[in-house]
């Protein structure tokens, strides 16, 4: 259950990159997490609210985007779809895989609302 | 990438946290960044910040994973008995409550830092900063993180270890890899414990607890031990040694020197060095 301290990682990012940014509010919050990531993502809703109260990110919208497991087989060379517990080659059925997606645990993009300048020429 | 020391900010898209440059727009106006960066960044920065200062010293880490009780404190008195004599050994200790295990661990001699973590279910790369502050390295060549008794956490927690060796105890069940696969896909190294219970629980085999662990894509070597009798530790003991030889093999090009043994002496050839 280290979801919450997650989300307290995930705020401290996301509230620095705002204030980089110089903006007001943060709109959305993309993740990309794969299952082997070993996070939760109904649980990382569930911690978000708890977390985000009082930052710069209160009102985001939370978007998670699940990532596919998948493998490349180092036997055979093929691309094939894996399971979490199940992860030989959907081809040949070798173990010597690699991992190419679903262990991701990524901030992917973020959504915010910048205060426009005055004058400014490119608008 | 990281925000804490900015290397996340590149020729390429400095332009966009200068202050002057224009972010790319939703529909709805909002400003959108892409980012891409780990969500553990912060604990991944801390980690390999721990894992400069142990190498600094040549000491190579191990994690100890397993579930709350499945041998890992017992294996490391087991291991303290058999090579305490020829290896500097120390251990951090992650419990959420108790001196206990530390305290099992001094008395035979050994050096321990305990860290309860209260309700943290895992350690984390600041909590082993933190204790490493607390912990003497000079002769020590091998350092045990014993983290928090849980098989699905502390997989997620970059600590500053070299290897991470995962437990799995006899009575535990045959089926814990398929399981728990994030916390076993790390590990490299498992270790079947408590075999003195084998002919007691044959529902338990170990062939198919291995079978379970190779379905994860995984090439870690499996071995079966006891820390009772004549528990057969020697391929253990045999992977630490030959882990411990990598190690220094690692390390030696970059300081030309046996780090373990004589730490000043190789502070005060890089302070010839610096004045030459």
């Amino acid at each position: 259950m280290h979801e919450l301290s997650l989300c307290q990682a995930l705020l401290d990012q996301v509230e620095q990159i705002a204030r980089q940014h110089g903006a007001q509010r943060v709109e959305r919050i993309l993740l990309r997490i794969g299952p082997l990531s070993g996070v939760e993502a109904s649980l990382l809703r569930h911690a978000y609210p708890l977390a985000a109260a009082g930052t710069l990110a209160e009102e985001a919208e939370l978007a998670i985007e699940p990532a596919p497991v998948r493998v490349c087989c180092n036997a055979c060379g093929a691309e094939t779809e894996a399971t979490p517990n199940q992860l030989i080659c959907g081809h040949c059925g070798s173990f010597q895989t690699r991992l190419i997606s679903g262990n991701e645990l990524l901030l992917a993009n973020l959504e915010l609302t910048i205060p426009e300048r005055e004058n400014d020429p490119r608008d | 990438m990281c925000e804490t020391c900015g290397c996340n900010i590149t020729p390429g898209n400095t332009h966009l946290v200068s202050g002057e440059g224009r972010h790319a727009r939703t529909p709805d106006g909002h400003a959108a960044v892409d980012l891409l960066q780990g969500l553990l960044a912060e604990n991944d920065h801390q980690a390999a910040h721990n894992r400069e200062h142990l190498e600094r010293w040549g000491v190579l880490a191990l994690n100890l994973m397993s579930s709350p009780g499945a041998g890992k404190t017992s294996l490391l008195e087991a291991t303290i008995d058999a090579l305490g004599h020829e290896i500097g050994i120390a251990v951090i200790e992650g419990d959420l409550e108790t001196e206990n295990d530390a305290e099992r661990i001094r008395a035979k001699g050994v050096p321990a830092v305990q860290i309860a973590t209260g309700s943290a279910c895992h350690l984390d790369a600041h909590l082993v900063h933190r204790a490493l502050h607390r912990l003497d390295l000079q002769g020590i060549d091998l350092l045990f993180i014993e983290n928090v008794g849980n098989l699905v956490c502390p997989a997620s927690f970059d600590l500053g270890q070299h290897r991470n060796v995962a437990l799995l105890s006899v009575p535990e069940g045959d089926d814990k890899p398929a399981k728990y696969p994030v916390m076993f896909r790390a590990a490299d190294l498992v270790l079947c414990t408590k075999a003195d219970l084998l002919p007691i629980l044959p529902e338990f085999q170990p062939t198919r607890a291995e079978r379970f662990l190779r379905a994860l894509a995984s090439a870690a070597p499996f071995e079966i031990l006891s820390t009772r009798g004549d528990g057969n530790l020697e391929p253990w003991l045999k992977w630490l040694r030959a882990e411990l030889d990598a190690q220094r093999r690692r390390l030696e090009p970059a300081h030309g020197t046996d780090l373990s043994n004589d730490h000043q002496d190789e502070r005060n050839q890089g302070r010839v060095r610096q004045a030459l």
